[in-house]
C-alpha cells in the first residue's frame, strides 16, 4: 500500500467509565472504499467522528490526509468531505443553492465554482432537479445531493456515516452505484460505516468492529474464508437432540439461530446425505449456501448483527427522512 | 477549533486560502442564505402585518378614545398627539424585536434539523456563524420594520424622505442589537423546548419594558423606571419615536417630552444609537463565545 490516507494507531475513546473505542489500528490507502461494519453501539460512529475531528480521542493517534486530527483539525476538515448519518440539507434552498452554500464555506475559487457545482450535480444525476427546493426531493435524491456536496471541495477522503440508513433496498443499491462513480471520477478515498452486512460486499476492504475493537479486517472474500466452507441450516422439531447428535456422531459444533441449527462444513454436497443417514432425529428442512458476511460476524462475535439493527432511533430517523427533513423550516 | 492558517496542501485542488478570508466569505453566505429563505417565504412578510394592525387599530384606537376622554391628549394638555401616533414607532419596534428574536431562533431549528452541522464542521472560524446569523436576522428585522411604514398614512403619521432615510440606519442598528441578543441565547439552546421560555422571559419583558405602549417618563414607579432603563429596546424605540414624530411635524418639546432620561439627563439620539451598537457588539461577543464553547 502506498502512503496511507487514513492512519490510526491504538485509538481509544472513553466517556467516563464507558469505553466506546478500545484500541483501534487501521490504515486506508488512496482510492480505497473502506467499510466499517458493526452493530449499533460498536464504536463505529465514535471512530468516524474522531477521524472527522468532531470528537477528540482520549488517547492514540489518528492522521487523515497527512494531518493529525488532534493537532491540526482545520487542515483535516479542509481535506475531507462528510455525509452525516442524519440529513443536513436546507430544505428551503434549491439543490444548487445548497451546493453554492458549501462552495462558499469551503472557499472554492469563484472562477471554477459554477463548473464544479455542475460537475458534482452531474455525477449524482441531479442536474434536472437542481433548481427545485430540497423539500421536494425524495430520500434517495437528498442522499445523492449530500454526496455531491461532500465531494464538492475536492476532498481527499469522503466520510459517510450510515449513508444508506432508512433507504429502501433499491435506493440503497442506487446510492452504491453513485459512490463507485464518485470514486472512479474523483480518485477519492471513501470511508463509510454501515450495519448492513450485504453492503460491505461493495467495499474493497472492511473492518468488522464489535464492542470498541476490530475483530476482523480484510477484503470481503478474505473474511468469508474465515467461516470455512459452506453454511448449512437445519430445521428440526428437536433442536437439542439434533445438536447433541451432531456433536457426538458427526463431531460438529452447531449454533442455534432463530429455532434452527447452523453448522459450517467444507463441502455441503457430500455433507447433506451423511446428515440424513447418521442422525436419528427427524429433519424437516436443510439448506446450504455460501457464507455471507453475516455468517462472518456471527462466527466472530457469536451474535447476529441484525438483532440490534433496528432501534427506535432508526425508525425515528426514517420517519424524519420520510417527512422531509423538517418540511417547512 | 484552531485558527492556524491552512498549510501547504498536498492535493492540487485543496483550498489553501487563509482562514480570515474563508470566514469573511462564510459570513456573507450565511447572511445570504437567511435572506434567500426570507424572500422565499413572502407570505410571512404580509402575515407579519396582521399583529401590528391589531395593535395599532384595535388597541391603539381603543386606548386613544379612552385617553381623550380623561386627559385630553398625550404629552401634556393642548398637544395634538394621538395615542395611535405615539405607539406607531413602538409598533415598528415590536416588529423589529419579534423578527430579530425569531430570526435568531432559526439557529435552533438548524441545529435540530442538522443543517447547523454542515456549517460547524466547515474549516471556518466559529465567529462566522454568530456574525452571519446576526446580520441575517438584523436584515430581515429591518425589512419587517420598514414594511410597517406602509401603515403610517392610516394613523396620521407623515413620512418624509429625510425621515425614512434616518429610519433605515436606526432600525438596522436596533435590529442588529436584538438579533445579536437572540443569537447569543440561541447559541446556547439545544432544543426547541426552550423556545417558549425565551418567548415568555425574554421577548415579552423586552417589549413591555421598552416604552412601545406607554411613555417611559413621568410618574412610573421607581422599580419600573429602573427596569425600563435596563432594557436595550427602550433606547431603540425611543430613537425610532424621535425620528418618526419629528418627521411628522410635531413640536420638538412634545417629542423630547417622551425621551428616555438617565439620572435626570435626557439621552440624545446619538447616545441611544451608541447604546444599541455597544449592546449589539457585546452580545455578538457572547454569541461567538457560545458557539466556540459548544458542539
Amino acid at each position: 500500500m502506498s502512503q496511507p490516507v487514513i492512519s490510526v494507531r491504538d485509538l481509544v475513546k472513553t466517556y467516563g467509565k464507558v469505553e466506546a473505542v478500545r484500541g483501534i489500528d487501521l490504515e486506508v490507502g488512496p482510492g480505497e472504499i473502506f467499510g466499517f461494519l458493526g452493530p449499533n453501539g460498536a464504536g463505529k460512529s465514535t471512530t468516524i467522528s474522531i477521524l472527522c475531528t468532531l470528537i477528540r480521542p482520549t488517547s492514540g493517534v489518528a492522521e487523515v490526509a497527512g494531518f493529525d486530527v488532534r493537532e491540526n483539525p482545520s487542515a483535516v476538515r479542509a481535506r475531507i468531505g462528510l455525509v452525516f448519518q442524519d440529513p443536513s440539507l436546507d430544505g428551503q434552498l434549491t439543490g444548487r443553492e445548497n451546493l453554492e452554500f458549501h462552495a462558499y464555506l469551503y472557499g472554492l475559487p469563484a472562477a471554477t465554482r459554477k463548473q464544479r457545482i455542475d460537475d458534482a450535480l452531474a455525477i449524482v444525476d441531479l442536474v434536472d432537479r437542481a433548481g427545485s427546493t430540497v423539500m421536494t426531493y425524495s430520500g434517495g435524491m437528498r442522499r445523492r445531493l449530500e454526496i455531491a456536496r461532500g465531494i464538492l471541495h475536492y476532498p481527499q477522503v469522503l466520510f459517510l456515516d450510515e449513508p444508506t440508513l432508512g433507504l429502501d433496498p433499491q435506493t440503497r443499491n442506487n446510492i452504491w452505484e453513485y459512490l463507485h462513480a464518485v470514486r472512479h471520477r474523483e480518485h477519492i478515498t471513501i470511508f463509510m460505516t454501515t450495519h448492513y452486512m450485504d453492503e460491505a460486499e461493495f467495499c474493497d476492504r472492511i473492518a468488522i468492529i464489535d464492542q470498541g475493537k476490530i475483530v476482523a479486517l480484510g477484503t470481503p472474500a478474505e473474511l468469508k474464508t474465515k467461516v470455512g466452507g459452506d453454511v448449512v441450516t437445519i430445521t428440526t422439531p428437536d433442536i437439542g437432540a439434533a445438536a447433541d447428535q451432531l456433536r457426538s456422531v458427526m463431531h460438529l459444533e452447531s449454533t442455534q439461530i432463530d429455532g434452527t441449527l447452523r453448522v459450517e462444513v467444507s463441502d455441503s454436497a457430500s455433507f447433506v446425505p451423511r446428515l440424513f443417514s447418521e442422525l436419528t432425529v427427524p429433519i424437516s428442512a436443510v439448506s446450504a449456501r455460501r457464507p455471507s458476511l453475516d455468517d462472518v460476524f456471527l462466527k466472530l462475535t457469536g451474535r447476529e448483527i441484525r438483532e440490534q439493527a433496528n432501534t427506535s432511533l432508526d425508525t425515528m430517523r426514517r420517519m424524519g427522512r420520510m417527512w422531509g427533513g423538517g418540511g417547512r423550516r | 477549533m484552531s485558527e492556524q492558517a491552512l498549510t501547504a496542501a498536498p492535493s492540487t485542488h485543496a483550498p489553501s486560502v487563509n482562514i480570515r478570508g474563508a470566514t469573511l466569505r462564510a459570513i456573507i453566505i450565511i447572511w445570504r442564505r437567511d435572506l434567500i429563505r426570507y424572500w422565499r417565504d413572502r407570505t410571512r412578510v404580509l402575515g407579519s402585518l396582521a399583529q401590528p394592525i391589531l395593535f395599532l387599530f384595535v388597541f391603539g384606537s381603543g386606548l386613544s378614545s379612552a385617553l381623550r376622554g380623561s386627559t385630553g391628549g398625550l404629552g401634556g394638555s393642548g398637544s395634538s398627539l394621538q395615542y395611535v401616533q405615539f405607539i406607531f414607532p413602538g409598533i415598528i419596534g415590536m416588529s423589529v424585536l419579534f423578527t430579530s428574536i425569531f430570526g435568531a431562533m432559526s439557529i435552533v431549528w438548524d441545529r435540530e434539523f442538522g443543517f447547523l452541522k454542515e456549517v460547524l464542521v466547515a474549516p471556518i472560524h466559529r465567529s462566522a456563524v454568530a456574525i452571519g446569523k446576526t446580520l441575517g436576522g438584523a436584515s430581515q428585522a429591518m425589512i419587517q420594520g420598514l414594511v410597517i411604514l406602509v401603515l403610517a398614512p392610516l394613523v396620521g403619521v407623515k413620512l418624509t424622505v429625510v425621515g425614512v432615510a434616518e429610519l433605515v440606519p436606526a432600525i438596522f442598528l436596533f435590529a442588529f442589537a436584538l438579533s445579536a441578543l437572540g443569537v447569543a441565547v440561541a447559541a446556547r439552546m439545544r432544543t426547541m423546548q426552550g423556545f417558549q421560555v425565551v418567548m415568555n422571559f425574554l421577548m415579552m419583558p423586552l417589549f413591555f419594558l421598552a416604552g412601545a405602549l406607554f411613555p417611559l417618563t413621568g410618574n412610573l414607579p421607581a422599580w419600573l423606571l429602573v427596569l425600563t432603563r435596563l432594557d436595550p429596546a427602550s433606547y431603540g424605540i425611543d430613537a425610532l419615536r424621535r425620528i418618526v414624530l419629528t418627521a411628522s411635524g410635531l413640536p420638538s418639546q412634545v417629542v423630547h417630552g417622551f425621551a428616555v432620561t438617565l439620572f435626570g439627563w435626557t439621552v440624545s439620539l446619538w447616545v441611544e444609537l451608541a447604546v444599541l451598537v455597544a449592546f449589539g457588539l457585546l452580545m455578538m461577543g457572547l454569541a461567538v463565545y457560545g458557539f466556540r464553547q459548544r458542539d
